[in-house]
């Protein structure tokens, strides 16, 4: 509990801080109500989801209700509104990779992550999400892990990404304790 | 005035130059390697081929050129490389990884010895030594007008462009004017790509006699179809193409804005055509004063957000104006009042790349390939069970069965033949019965599928079509802007009914409500996703019927797909002993090891992902599928007691 209590403050901390960007941000563009998709795209872009206090200050940007704003981004499947993890997950679920399996996949993935489709994971190192195309359809079923498109993937290639990753994440941590045990000695 | 350079004299000024630079890549110093980097090579790793053919030249001390292309179409055989080494023809090879990279450059680029025919698809042109591509069906049988030089050209390159007659249709455009433009199109009869195949020519000449000015034109490059991929392909691989197809409808309907309308999911489409944005403004193809002439045009990218229904042209604008995209009632139609209240004409990617051959080339040309209603060729992405899947280019009028059996090889692994789902979300299944159909846009909609944006996916016995329905209802279902009662709450009922069909529950009431709630879902939405979202049940229920009756009534799926009606099971006479290949590869361990040391399935924790059957040795491949699951043999089958074992040990 008291973890996750930690966690929770420290999301609300971060979330402040994107607010307080988006603020000193959002003066230098345009008025008019043509560029609300694409500031709310640039949101996205830089800080990876759109904070529900976020929609307040872009409605008052251009000056229109705050409830047109929220039904804009829920009307596209592009906008989300919880922070994604460091590796997001998007499990294609085109019409190619749906017949070869793809919600197959999915079901692996929320599996072995404890996670449904659009949450994130606790630590924050995944979140899940299903697509309808990646337009690699002639490589299904198709994920995409960050940048990364995987093709041909089976149940145990999602167990293969996951464990690549969590080495990753491994090498990367000895590294770093190399790295302080090092300077410490110096 | 007679000073001034015409558009033809300023842009062959450009042209020279580009023309120069790629004789000399013709005929190359040093050895030119080709590497295709559209999306679909980077997801076969294409990336990993550049780095693998940079470090062994390295190593190797080994001058060479890469250069990254766009995407052929032939996504089966990613990565592709085509390399051009002096004294060679151009030689593509097929699924060079890393690895096959460092072979190529030790045995064929060090010294021009061994060409590695092992990985050699063909020649690019015809030689004494070496099978060409045009010896493929896949490439006899094509007809490329738009993706012509689509994984031949640089995407980045203007040169490459320029070089193999890029913006002459313009310039000839320009000098022939507006009206000459416009005449040109209609009686090449262009009909829009996007699905519905409206004639181009008529549209922009409503938008070019609207009086309203500006006027606006849009690049409609929202491909949402899951399925579908061409409009990504054409603007990755050849984007000056979509850009002069363009600024050609701008000239010929008066326009003075465009706007490119993609996919915010394309990335690589979008940073494609903004950097190729930027290269012709930069050359006067684009912006101010094009080409000396007093055409001026102000291009802009427009990310799309994700929804399917902006494909509809009043949706999308609806979105660039900041709104929810929902369709609007037609009349008026955009090209009269559109973006704004202004003329607005919206063409696909594909009609647009269209454009320039046609003022190139001529109407006559255009219209003496595909038929005499729908001239010109068809991009169809063909995935699925076929052989070589990808992106194809043929003539309209060519039959499903030429294209499928023909060109893309027939199915995968000799498997039979059940359907094939054209158009999408919109479109329909067609069964073998159907496939003398020839391809386009209304001897397809008489059958009951649809062009839609020209996904196809081929389906073999293995797929159930009562789950493809039920697919293809849950995406609209989802997509449906809720504008219309019928597609919101109609489509939400088919997707009730469907998804308890594949869960075994239903009633012969239920397949007479698909039915009536079909039709009436077709007449009481507005615009296209409602009024084509029945089509997939509709064309099943139509040729597949017995399959959905077999659902409900037996508790059976003849496909073997739905999975809350099949089960798993280990045949022991088959499985060997001591073998564990499935055990390793369960995700939910849900094998164990019986009284005799070979494998059963705890039916409780199986989750029927069938990853043991791939896993499965195939000397022995034991792990069968039945439907319904009560259909298991008894095999009597005991688990192994560990404990005892140990103890007579």
């Amino acid at each position: 509990m008291v973890d996750n209590l930690e966690q929770d403050q420290e999301i609300d901390l971060e979330e402040e801080r994107v607010l307080d960007a988006i603020a000193a941000e959002l003066p230098g563009i345009s008025r008019d109500v043509h560029q609300l998709i694409p500031v709310l795209q640039k949101i996205q872009h830089i800080h990876g989801y759109l904070p529900l206090g976020s929609i307040g200050m872009v409605a008052a940007h251009f000056g229109i209700p705050g409830a047109k704003v929220f039904g804009v981004a829920t009307f596209y499947n592009q906008f989300r509104f919880n922070p994604p993890g460091r590796h997001p997950i998007k499990v294609c679920l085109g019409t190619a990779c749906h017949v070869k399996g793809g919600e197959i996949i999915l079901e692996n993935f929320t599996r072995r992550l404890g996670i449904e489709e659009g949450e994130t994971t606790k630590d924050r190192e995944y979140s899940l999400e299903r697509v309808a195309c990646v337009g690699c359809c002639a490589l299904a079923p198709v994920v995409v892990v960050g940048e990364k498109i995987e093709s041909y993937v089976t149940p145990s290639k999602v167990e293969g990404v996951i464990t690549e990753i969590e080495i990753q994440n491994e090498i990367a941590e000895r590294e770093k304790a190399k790295d302080e045990q090092q300077s410490d000695s110096e | 005035m007679s000073s001034n350079p015409t558009p033809s004299e300023l842009l062959s000024e450009l042209t020279q130059a580009a023309e120069k630079q790629w004789q000399a890549l013709q005929n190359p110093a040093v050895p030119v390697i080709y590497v295709g980097h559209a999306t679909c090579g980077r997801a076969a790793g294409s990336q990993e081929t550049i780095d693998g053919f940079k470090d062994a030249l390295a190593e190797k001390g080994i001058e060479a050129e890469i250069i990254t292309v766009g995407c052929l179409g032939h996504c089966y055989a990613e990565p592709l490389v085509t390399i051009h080494y002096p004294g060679f023809p151009p030689l593509m090879y097929q699924k060079v990884g890393a690895g096959e990279a460092r072979v190529l450059v030790n045995s064929f680029l060090q010294r021009g010895e061994d060409p590695c025919f092992e990985y050699l698809l063909g020649a690019l042109e015809p030689n004494d030594t070496f099978p060409t591509l045009m010896d493929y069906p896949r490439y006899l049988y094509e007809k490329r007008v738009i993706m012509d030089q689509c994984g031949l050209i640089d995407p980045h390159s203007l040169d490459h462009y320029l070089a193999v007659g890029g913006y002459q249709a313009l310039a000839k455009a320009l000098e022939k004017g507006d009206k000459w433009v416009v005449e040109e199109i209609k009686s090449a009869h262009l009909r829009g790509r996007g699905g519905a195949g409206f004639p181009a020519g008529i549209k922009w000449d409503i938008a070019r006699q609207a009086e309203k000015t500006p006027k606006v034109v849009i690049c409609n490059g929202d491909e949402g179809d899951p399925g579908a991929y061409m409009d990504r392909t054409l603007m990755e691989s050849n984007p000056h193409q979509v850009l002069e197809g363009l600024s050609i409808a701008a000239l010929a309907v008066g326009a003075s804005r465009a706007i490119l309308y993609i996919r915010a999911e394309y990335p690589l489409a979008v940073s494609t055509i903004e950097d190729a944005i930027a290269a012709a403004k930069e050359h006067n193809l684009l912006g101010e004063r094009i080409l000396g002439t007093d055409l001026s045009l102000e291009v802009s990218v427009f990310q799309g957000s994700g929804a399917f229904v902006c494909g509809e042209e009043t949706a999308l604008i609806q979105s660039i104006q900041g709104n929810r995209g929902m369709p609007q009632y037609r009349p008026p139609y955009p090209a009269v009042e559109g973006l704004d209240g202004l003329p607005t004409v919206i063409n696909n990617v594909k009609t647009l790349s269209t454009v320039p051959s046609i003022v190139r080339k001529g109407s006559h040309w255009f219209k003496a390939i595909g038929t005499e209603k729908t001239p010109g060729t068809a991009i169809f992405s063909v995935v699925g069970d076929v052989e070589y899947p990808g992106l194809v280019e043929v003539p309209m009028g060519v039959s499903l069965e030429h294209l499928i059996f023909e060109v893309c090889g027939g199915i995968k692994d000799g498997k039979p033949f059940k359907a094939v789902q054209i158009g999408g979300p919109s479109g329909g299944c067609l069964p073998e019965s159907e496939l003398s159909t020839p391809i386009d846009f209304d001897s397809l909609r008489q059958a009951g599928a649809m062009m839609g944006s020209g996904g196809m996916v081929v389906m073999n016995d293995e797929t159930c079509m009562v789950e493809v329905a039920r697919y293809f209802i849950d995406f609209t279902q989802h997509e449906s802007c809720g504008k219309c009662t019928f597609c919101r709450i109609g489509t939400r009922h088919l997707l009730e009914i469907l998804t308890g069909l594949t869960k075994g529950e239903g009633s012969d009431d239920d397949i007479a409500e698909l039915q009536t709630l079909s039709e009436e879902t077709i007449i009481g939405s507005l615009c296209s996703l409602g009024k084509t979202a029945p089509n997939p049940v509709l064309t099943t229920l139509r040729f597949f019927k017995d399959e959905y009756l077999a659902h409900y009534r037996e508790h059976r799926c003849p496909a073997l797909m739905c999975r809350n009606l099949i089960a798993y099971y280990i045949d022991l006479d088959a499985c060997a002993r001591g073998c564990d290949a499935c055990v390793a590869c369960c995700p939910t361990e849900a094998i164990f090891t019986t009284s005799n040391r070979k494998k059963a399935i705890d039916q409780e924790k199986c989750v029927k992902c069938g990853e043991c059957v791939y896993a499965c040795p195939p000397e022995y491949d034991a792990v069968f599928k039945v439907s319904p699951p009560e259909m298991i043999p008894d095999q009597g089958i005991k688990p192994l007691d560990e404990k005892k074992e140990e103890n007579n040990e």
